[in-house]
């Protein structure tokens, strides 16, 4: 179980929202409504009051490092700390298979500076996953990919699920929430509230 | 050694005729400089003048206290010219703080170990050898702490996104920065380096050409410039790499976040 509980920043919150493992839960909302700064205050990004635990473990009792490699948030926009793709990745089979799963498999050799958008949000999304973590903040992971690469990252992101995985999923893309998630959540001025009626 | 030659005052008045001149070409050529010129030129000799003044006092009295007083003066005024060097600095006291403590201990050190090692005056904190010493190491840290702390805080501006992306790859916020402290390190070091590598070859430096003017010996007079030099880049070393460390720790808290709202605005 995933208990977020009572999360605070200046600009956004109290939150509170417990997801269960292998549960999947979307968060939408206009745009500045705080929902990336929600994702990256659960991540212990930015300085925040509340708490978050997992299984019942706060993640004041876990080191910050250790406590990113377990909730990992891939945001909008990636960074990339080199020039070449291969550096950012452990290698192994584990990453030649989800290169593979993305449809990336040779982009161990190319260099960052060639990626498109699209290509730079998949690689994300592996990256984050190699560290095989227990729960995922996703922020709008797929906003830059056509129709065929959608497809393919949500295949994954089942994949996870079914390995009890916990989904936290910011998008726009309402078809999208209702593919993957079973509970819907609106983000508006910082406060969380149920979505009404996503399907309607 | 033959005595060193004095200079009246009509002989600064001559060569100050050059500036004039100056003066008149940006008046002639519309460059707009001459008001910035002449006031620069009047600060400089007024603040000379303080400051010979200020020294034959300080001199005279030979008081340790007078000559602490006067090096914490300088280090305050060093200290404000590194903030003021810096275009994203740290908000509040820290912004001063950082570099004024990183000058005062790496240039405290290193000319209070030249003072009692190799030049050896008495009393050992002598004005006369003192002063002239800290203000020449404080002048030339100043440059290299400010460049490396001006580096290091547009770097991680420019690279939040790789930082944080390490960050939230669980890596810690030390692995996160080195890359950004690495180039503010080089930054920070790039002046003194070039300036060792340039000196005797391009150019005679200031002091040494003051000792060989007033009479020295080219030879005793290179002996000191050397000294110098080392002392430079030793306080440049100590003062660099604790003011660029001392500003990453505080770029960063204990649950590894990059704290950019530490830093003020750009501007």
């Amino acid at each position: 179980m995933f208990e977020i509980s009572d999360i605070r920043t200046p600009l956004i919150g109290p939150v509170s929202l417990s997801i269960a493992a292998g549960e999947c839960v979307s968060l939408r909302g206009p745009s500045g409504s705080g929902k990336s700064l929600l994702l990256r205050a659960i991540a212990d990004l930015d300085p925040n009051d509340g708490d978050v635990l997992l299984d019942r473990q706060s993640r004041n009792r876990v080191p910050a490092p250790q406590w990113r490699r377990l909730v990992a948030m891939v945001p909008a926009e990636s960074g990339w700390w080199t020039d070449t793709v291969a550096d950012h990745f452990k290698p192994g089979p584990e990453t030649a298979a989800l290169l593979e799963a993305l449809d990336l498999p040779h982009a161990l050799d190319w260099k960052v500076s060639r990626l498109s958008t699209g290509e730079k949000q998949r690689l994300a999304l592996a990256r984050a996953l190699q560290n095989a973590p227990r729960v995922l903040l996703l922020d709008e992971p797929t906003s830059a990919l056509d129709d065929q690469a959608t497809i393919r990252v949500e295949d994954l992101l089942r994949r996870q699920l079914k390995r009890e995985v916990t989904i936290l999923l910011v998008t726009h893309d309402e078809a999208q929430a209702r593919r993957l998630a079973g509970r819907h959540f609106l983000l508006d001025k910082g406060r969380l509230a149920p979505e009404k009626d996503p399907v309607a | 050694m033959s005595a060193y030659i004095v200079l009246s005052p009509w002989d600064l008045a001559l060569a100050s005729l050059f500036i004039l001149l100056n003066a008149g070409l940006s008046l002639a050529l519309r460059l707009g400089l001459e008001r910035q010129l002449l006031i620069a030129a009047a600060r400089m000799v007024l603040q000379l003048l303080l400051v010979g003044l200020v020294l034959k006092v300080v001199f005279a009295a030979a008081s340790p206290w007078l000559t602490a007083l006067v090096a914490t003066v300088m280090i305050a005024f060093a200290g404000r010219e590194i903030r003021a060097r810096q275009e994203r600095r740290h908000k509040g006291l820290w912004g001063y703080g950082l570099g004024a403590a990183a000058m005062t201990f790496s240039g405290t050190l290193i000319t209070v170990f030249a003072l009692t090692t190799q030049i050896q005056p008495a009393p050992w904190w002598s004005p006369q050898y003192a002063l002239p010493l800290f203000g020449m190491i404080l002048g030339n840290t100043m440059t290299g702490v400010s460049l490396g702390l001006d580096s290091l805080h547009s770097l991680v501006d420019r690279e939040r996104r790789a930082i944080e992306a390490q960050l939230l790859l669980g890596e810690t916020s030390l692995t996160a920065l080195l890359p950004a402290l690495r180039r503010a390190l080089r930054s920070g070091f790039t002046p003194i380096i070039n300036s060792m590598a340039a000196t005797g070859v391009v150019a005679l430096p200031g002091m040494m050409t003051g000792q060989i003017l007033s009479g020295a010996d080219p030879q005793e007079a290179v002996k000191y410039q050397l000294l110098i030099m080392f002392l430079i880049g030793g306080a440049t070393g100590l003062g660099v790499l604790a003011a660029v460390l001392a500003s990453a720790w505080r770029l960063s808290d204990n649950r590894h976040r990059l704290r950019l709202d530490r830093l003020s605005d750009p501007g």
